[in-house]
């Protein structure tokens, strides 16, 4: 009888087991693949097609009258050096639409990077100078796709033969991209980086954190250690675990109806962004929380209430001490899931291009998912490389924070 | 309760000082079209990089969206600046009114074209506007004649228009929430409805029956709501040849090597065809200037230099090269010149 059947149970078993196999397999390829697509399309973000270019920082090139005056120098319009110095690569090139198309070549930001190094080397002034300049975004796409199949018939033919000529001679070679991770948002892709939209994540969290972490910790432990089990208690408790389960988007609406309508705050500022995702996280908190303090053996409590501690000095001195690295745990991934929040900002403004670089928690900003959205929306081709770049960065913060978390609780907890 | 009451009178007094804490805004804020967007931003760039001012925030909320917005109210927490790929609408400017926002300056920046496009891998269509309205109508005039409306059938182009191919009809587009929709529908499923003369003759006499008529697009699957992204449309296309796209004309310029516009009414979607007019699907583009906030946030009058400049959007200028179609330029000129003077829209002046 029992003979019989155990084929059979077995042959189940394995099929159970060859299930979750299979579903693992499943994850994982989903993950790989979008991996792998993501840093395929993204690793040429990290780079940006650069020119040589020998520069006459001539005072008549540049319209200074008084080489002592710093002021002159440093306002003084740098456009017209690069061009003359492509026009002096070229000399060939005739003909204003010619050298509109030559031109074009460069970044408009080329002229302001030879303007920033004016500002640090004004010594460099009357002298001839070699420097790499940044090329513009068609021409990198451009370069990054010839080996394969080109993209980008945006460029002409003679624009084109003139790139061509000089990477033959050396002169066009793909440099790391310093702009992504040192400037804000640009319109051009090839000026465009992250720095603005990575600060206004901080600034953004820094307020998120700092707001939900102790409501969260107070309401949790006030709910474990204080609260009568009532039929109050119990609705709060089921509203919280309602909340964590709300959308995001509807937080948006509150935090415009209350922080914007009604506080009158400024749109796009990382102060407001911060307080709505303070109510989106406080809910995991307040449940993460609580489960560790529940974690926390009543003995324990019971020994320093035993021993003439109050009810404060037994929170505050065992309780908490024991179960924080439970609430930081839930603290972390509260905050990794609002660094990945895009829809509820949308709603209070967040969501806009904000080029300079934000300096306080009411300056306005952007956050790194918003930043990515906008980008995957603009239709430079460009700038589909850049999407993923920052989406790469993005999940290395996520990755960084998670394991953060998995860390804190493997050294920390403690095992009953 | 005294903690209680210290408490409220934190909270209270949070909610008063707060807007006073942030007066000092000195940034230029502007809100609206998404079409509109992409421009706005390269002036805001160009502009704040002459070293002057601080970069202006463009927030890309549509055009109903921003006006919105932009009609809240007078004072720093409240945009500056509404970006429309429409004209402001009567409703907008009583809102704007009650709200006391009673001057504003209406600036006209230059067209954009909408395009019909499909792959490169699959010839280009000559369409009329009957045959976009014939082929993505909910009802379309009886094929067998007749003054009747009945379900839109048709499954090819053939169908619609013996010239065309027979290839399947499948147009994905932005939903209506959209401006780009909303010009869409207004300047090609309009005029080829139009060319109906039943259904124009219904326009004075029940046009709630003619918008049903020529305003509802199908809802068989044959037209796709794409969201707003155009770049996803783009990338949609290039995978299936026999799909059409719609969208502003900028994305066929970036994407040219992977798309082509079809031509419509016999005029391939292209720069000049758009700027002379001659390519009939095209709107203008406003930006919409609040006048109570010049001098009061640094910059906006110089901002509206900028984006009125010949270096900005004359022809050949930096809004050209991101796609959009400059206007003539004796237009150019005056807009420019009642610009530079601040003049107010005429629904605003007389009370």
């Amino acid at each position: 009888m029992v003979q019989s059947s155990l084929a059979k149970r077995y042959r189940s078993e394995k099929g159970f087991r060859a299930f979750g196999i299979l579903s693992i397999a499943v994850g994982l390829v989903a993950l790989s693949c979008l991996f792998v697509g993501i840093i395929g399309s993204g690793i040429g973000g990290f780079t940006q097609t650069k020119v040589r270019l020998e520069l006459d920082l001539s005072v008549e090139l540049l319209g200074i009258t008084d080489t002592h005056n710093a002021e002159q120098i440093k306002d003084a319009d740098y456009q017209p050096v690069v061009r003359e110095a492509l026009a002096l690569r070229f000399p060939q090139v005739e003909g204003r639409s010619d050298k509109r198309l030559l031109n074009a070549i460069m970044s408009v930001g080329a002229g302001y990077e030879v303007q920033a190094l004016m500002r640090k080397h004004p010594e460099w002034l009357g002298t001839k100078q070699t420097i790499w300049l940044t090329a513009d975004d068609d021409v990198d796409v451009y370069y990054k796709s010839r080996k394969g199949k080109v993209l980008g018939d945006r460029l002409k033919e003679q624009q084109i033969g003139w790139i061509e000529e000089l990477i033959a001679k050396g002169d066009m070679e793909r440099k790391f991209n310093v702009a992504f991770f040192m400037s804000g948002d640009s319109a051009e892709p090839e000026l465009a980086g992250i720095l603005g939209t990575l600060l206004g994540s901080i600034f953004t969290l820094s307020i998120t954190l700092s707001l939900s972490f102790p409501i969260g910790v107070a309401a949790a432990i006030y709910l474990e250690e204080y609260a009568p089990r009532n039929k109050f208690t119990d609705f709060i408790e089921v509203n919280i675990n309602n909340l964590a389960a709300v959308p995001s988007v509807i937080f948006g609406l509150l935090g415009l109806a209350i922080f914007i309508n009604l506080f009158h705050l400024p749109r796009s500022i990382p102060l407001v962004g911060g307080l709505v995702l303070t109510l989106i996280t406080l809910p995991t908190i307040i449940i993460s929380s609580r489960v560790a303090i529940k974690s926390v053996p009543p003995s324990i409590r019971e020994a320093a209430l035993g021993i003439g501690a109050s009810k404060m000095q037994t929170i505050l001195h065992h309780v908490l001490p024991l179960a924080l690295p439970g609430m930081l745990t839930g603290a972390i991934i509260g905050m990794a899931h609002a660094l990945g929040e895009t829809a509820p900002l949308l709603m209070i403004g967040m969501v806009a291009f904000v080029m300079d670089i934000p300096d306080s928690i009411h300056s306005a900003a952007t956050v790194l998912p918003v930043q990515i959205f906008l980008w995957s929306d603009s239709p430079e081709r460009a700038f589909v490389e850049r999407t993923s770049a920052a989406i790469m960065v993005l999940l290395m913060f996520l990755i960084c924070m998670n394991t953060l978390a998995v860390v804190l609780r493997k050294r920390l907890e403690r095992r009953w | 309760m005294k903690k209680v009451i210290a408490a409220l009178a934190c909270v209270s007094g949070f909610a008063l000082t707060a807007p006073m804490a942030f007066a000092d805004r000195d940034n230029i804020s502007a809100v609206g079209s998404s079409t509109v967007y992409p421009f706005a931003k390269v002036v805001s760039e160009r502009f704040a990089r002459k070293g002057n001012f601080k970069a202006p925030k463009i927030e890309p909320t549509g055009t109903g969206g921003g006006f919105k917005e932009f009609c809240k109210g007078v004072g720093v927490t409240f945009p500056d600046i509404a970006n429309a790929s429409r004209r402001i609408k009567q409703s907008e400017t009583d809102a704007c009114r009650a709200a006391g926002v009673t001057e504003i300056v209406e600036i006209k920046i230059g067209y954009d074209g909408i395009v019909l496009a499909n792959s490169k891998k699959t010839p280009q269509l000559d369409l009329s506007v009957k045959d976009v309205y014939l082929a993505l109508a909910k009802q379309v005039p009886n094929p067998k004649g007749g003054d009747k409306l009945v379900p839109n059938t048709a499954k090819t182009w053939k169908d619609v228009n013996a010239a065309l191919p027979a290839t399947p009809i499948s147009v994905m587009g932005p939903p209506p929430t959209s401006g780009t929709r909303d010009a869409f529908v207004e300047l090609v499923m309009e005029s080829g409805c139009s060319s109906f003369a039943f259904l124009k003759a219904l326009k004075d006499s029940n046009p709630e029956a003619y918008k049903a008529a020529c305003h509802v697009l199908r809802e068989d699957g044959v037209y796709i709501e794409a969201g707003e992204n155009d770049n996803l449309i783009v990338r949609k296309l290039a995978e299936n040849p026999n799909t059409f796209g719609i969208f502003g004309y900028s994305y066929l310029e970036q994407n040219a090597d992977q798309i082509q516009g079809s031509k419509i009414n016999g005029k391939a979607p292209t720069f000049e065809n758009i700027a002379d007019g001659s390519y009939s699907v095209s709107r203008p583009l406003y930006i919409y200037v609040k006048k109570a906030h010049i001098g009061v946030i640094p910059g906006i009058k110089e901002f509206i230099t900028e984006f009125t400049s010949e270096a900005a959007w004359g022809d050949t200028g930096y809004l050209a090269e991101k796609g959009l179609t400059p206007m003539p330029k004796k237009e150019r000129a005056s807009v420019a010149k009642s610009a530079a003077e601040l003049e107010t829209i005429a629904q605003f002046r007389a009370p």
